[in-house]
């Protein structure tokens, strides 16, 4: 399959026509709870890349040597290993956002975009497709993230990364921030709100 | 009956779906009937309240630091949580294939209900993110890890139960702008269920 599709489409594609998110429905766990603030977003999102990234080379390099039966084992302990490196990582040098973020990290492993592209992807391909479906899925990934988290932190504290984007003036005016964006159903409302401006703009995504 | 509250707790106001988004994955794919839900439903209860009490015990006797002093004073510097990731992800995933296993040689009329739920379930987020939490939240003994386990598995198991009620009644009655269809319309279901057991959240046990 890989031999036909070619590299550009494997790695453009999930931006938006094939979005892990938006169209495949994976992944939904960490898109509602690490996006409260634009800044663990873009280290969440950042993370996914890596770990998929590298998760989906070394299943393919080792695709033809897993027996199918503990297929799932086997692809578990390698992003497992993965996960643990990038922990580690962000405990030593960025502190504070790994401890903003807790078990999501951990939750990397069972994040069903690696499970679902290593099944659909890794398992069938050469190393190198992998690599870019890899990337590409983690990238698609992370613009949902930031987008969901850009309006959650501008609409629910009048921040962007920390810094006060709403002037003071508004609030002397009467201008209040949402206190509902910040609780996490609201990260379910703007997720629909973006598969609705999505599936709009591409007619043949939705459902009869 | 502090166990009870954090059985209690573990339902309602710490609930997997609606206060951590935890197993959304395969909340939002097999809500769409209500047999299937209550299916996955009880699966996923059912290792919860064997994976915890079992990484609650690896996590207080072997991996959290200092815990290995019972093989000897020269072990008391250990410290091995850098692998609780991994280990905790690998008796996920082998209980549930020894829970398959199980239920396939005893009972294979359950076998055949929950079938293609079981494996799925390894890497369900809510069975590993219980594990986490449990590390995170140093539960007193191995019953309180069951409790909290059974609480989160049927927390988790009313939510999938609901949402796919709603989604039955929908399917049928309701005229959906067609770009919100599925998915869509489901994420709006689910953060407004999200909101109304906030309500729970001010409740003190």
């Amino acid at each position: 399959m890989a031999e036909k599709t070619s590299n550009k489409s494997v790695f453009f594609n999930p931006f938006s026509k094939d979005n892990p998110v938006v169209v495949q429905i994976l992944g939904i766990c960490s898109v509602l709870a690490v996006t409260a603030k634009l800044e663990p977003a873009i280290v969440m999102g950042l993370s996914v890349i890596a770990v998929l990234a590298f998760s989906n080379v070394i299943i393919s390099i080792l695709r033809n040597t897993i027996p199918t039966n503990i297929r799932i084992i086997v692809q578990l302990v390698v992003v497992a290993g993965l996960v643990v490196i990038v922990s580690q990582l962000l405990e030593a040098y960025a502190y504070d956002v790994s401890k903003q973020l807790s078990v999501f990290i951990g939750l990397i492993i069972t994040n069903c975009i690696l499970m679902g592209r290593l099944e659909a992807f890794a398992m069938g391909n050469r190393p190198w497709p992998s690599f870019l479906d890899g990337v590409g899925n983690g990238i698609g990934y992370t613009i949902i993230l930031v987008i969901v988290g850009f309006f959650r932190e501008l609409l629910g504290s009048g921040t962007l990364l920390g810094f006060q984007v709403v002037p003071q003036a508004f609030y002397d005016a009467g201008y209040v921030n949402n206190g509902l964006m910040i609780l996490p159903p609201m990260a379910l409302i703007v997720v629909a709100c973006i598969i609705w401006v999505q599936r709009s703009l591409n007619k043949d995504l939705q459902e009869k | 009956m502090e166990n009870f509250n954090i059985f209690i707790r573990s339902i309602f106001v710490d609930n997997m779906i609606f206060a951590y988004f935890l197993g959304m994955c395969s909340f939002l794919a097999v809500s769409k009937n209500v047999k299937t839900a209550l299916g996955l439903g009880v699966a996923v209860t059912f290792m919860l309240v064997i994976t915890l009490p079992v990484n609650y015990l690896l996590q207080t006797y072997v991996l959290s630091a200092g815990a290995l002093s019972w093989l000897g004073p020269e072990y008391a510097q250990v410290d091995l949580s850098f692998l609780s990731l991994i280990v905790f992800i690998a008796v996920i995933a082998s209980m549930t294939q020894l829970v398959e296993m199980a239920v396939e040689k005893y009972s294979p009329s359950l076998y055949a209900s929950l079938g293609i739920f079981l494996p799925l379930i390894a890497v369900n987020c809510a069975i590993l993110g219980g594990s986490l939490f449990m590390q995170q939240r140093d539960f007193g003994s191995v019953w309180t890890a069951v409790c909290a386990g059974g609480g989160w598995g049927l927390g988790w198991l009313l939510a999938i139960t609901s949402l796919a009620a709603i989604r039955e009644r929908l399917a049928q009655y309701s005229n959906i702008p067609a770009p919100l269809r599925g998915v869509g319309i489901t994420f709006i279901i689910t953060a407004l269920m999200g909101i109304a057991f906030m309500s729970f959240l001010g409740i003190k046990i």
